[in-house]
């Protein structure tokens, strides 16, 4: 049950994206050119996802000991730290970003789609992840 | 539709996914995080992320079938490794990309990801200034 609702969020996750317009790495590179023909349209994504995550992710963090609905614990981060890996590694990320036009969940969503040359992108992710996993010795 | 609405539509569906994996699962949605954990073979199996990715790569799959959402992906094969070398060792560096500190973490109103946020999006900003508009290679 818990399972096919995690597919369920993701399938709704990847509509959100197709529909906003973040899917199409086209978009997401004029939504990052400030500097020149700025399409400021993708910035009400962010606004849409806050404005339904707000209330419930606060009411989260403010209980001391916040449920799920099946009456599990959930899991937030505790880290409140400004560290330079936090730093460098976004640093290195919106570059990434800013190349390709592309972020993690995006590349999923084109190879749904049918655009398998994002494959080259896919893969080079994964060794990122894994380079990093080697490097942090974890 | 304007622009501005669609995007806006969009980021409510983004919302009501990273709530749903929240109250349900009782994790952040973070796609990047999701992909650690799938890569890892002592938590593929134990947690939801493996289902959130397939729905995720499996809807647009079938979405497409119906509407084919605008798409244009220009990067060259090498553009898209450096690209996802960077965001995958740059996202795990960081802890989170533009879902788990865009959207989730900004709901919280954690130090750390809105930090994060403003971090990547300056990078992204930057880059592609630099490949846009210096070294002219669109």
């Amino acid at each position: 049950m818990k399972n096919i609702l995690a597919f369920v969020f993701g399938a709704l996750f990847s509509v959100g994206l197709m529909v906003s317009g973040m899917s199409n790495p086209e978009k997401v590179l004029d939504f990052l050119d400030l500097f020149g023909d700025w399409d400021a349209s993708l910035a009400f994504v962010m606004m849409g996802a806050i404005a339904v995550a707000f209330i419930p992710f606060q009411k989260a963090v403010r209980s001391p000991a916040p449920k799920t609905v099946f009456n599990e614990p959930i899991d937030l981060p505790l880290n409140q730290k400004i560290d330079p890996k936090l730093i460098s590694g976004s640093l290195l990320f919106g570059i990434g970003w800013g190349i390709a036009g592309v972020c993690p969940a995006p590349s999923f969503t084109l190879i749904g789609l049918g655009h398998y040359q994002i494959l080259y992108f896919i893969i080079a992710m994964f060794v990122g992840v894994l380079i990093h996993r080697k490097l942090a010795g974890a | 539709m304007h622009d501005f609405l669609i995007a806006f539509l969009g980021g409510l569906m983004l919302g009501i996914s990273v709530v749903g994996y929240l109250y349900v699962h009782g994790r952040i949605a973070g796609i990047s995080g999701l992909i650690g954990q799938v890569l890892n073979p002592q938590t593929v199996f134990k947690t939801p992320a493996i289902w959130f990715l397939s729905g995720l790569i499996i809807t647009p799959f079938i979405y497409g079938l119906f509407i084919q959402p605008e798409i244009e992906l220009n990067a060259s094969p090498l553009m898209m490794i450096v690209a996802g070398l960077l965001v995958g060792f740059g996202t795990r560096l960081g802890s989170g990309c533009t879902s788990g500190h865009g959207i989730c973490g900004m709901s919280r109103l954690s130090k750390r990801s809105i930090f994060a946020t403003i971090t990547f999006m300056f990078a992204g900003f930057i880059t592609v200034y630099l490949v846009r508009h210096v070294t002219g290679a669109f």
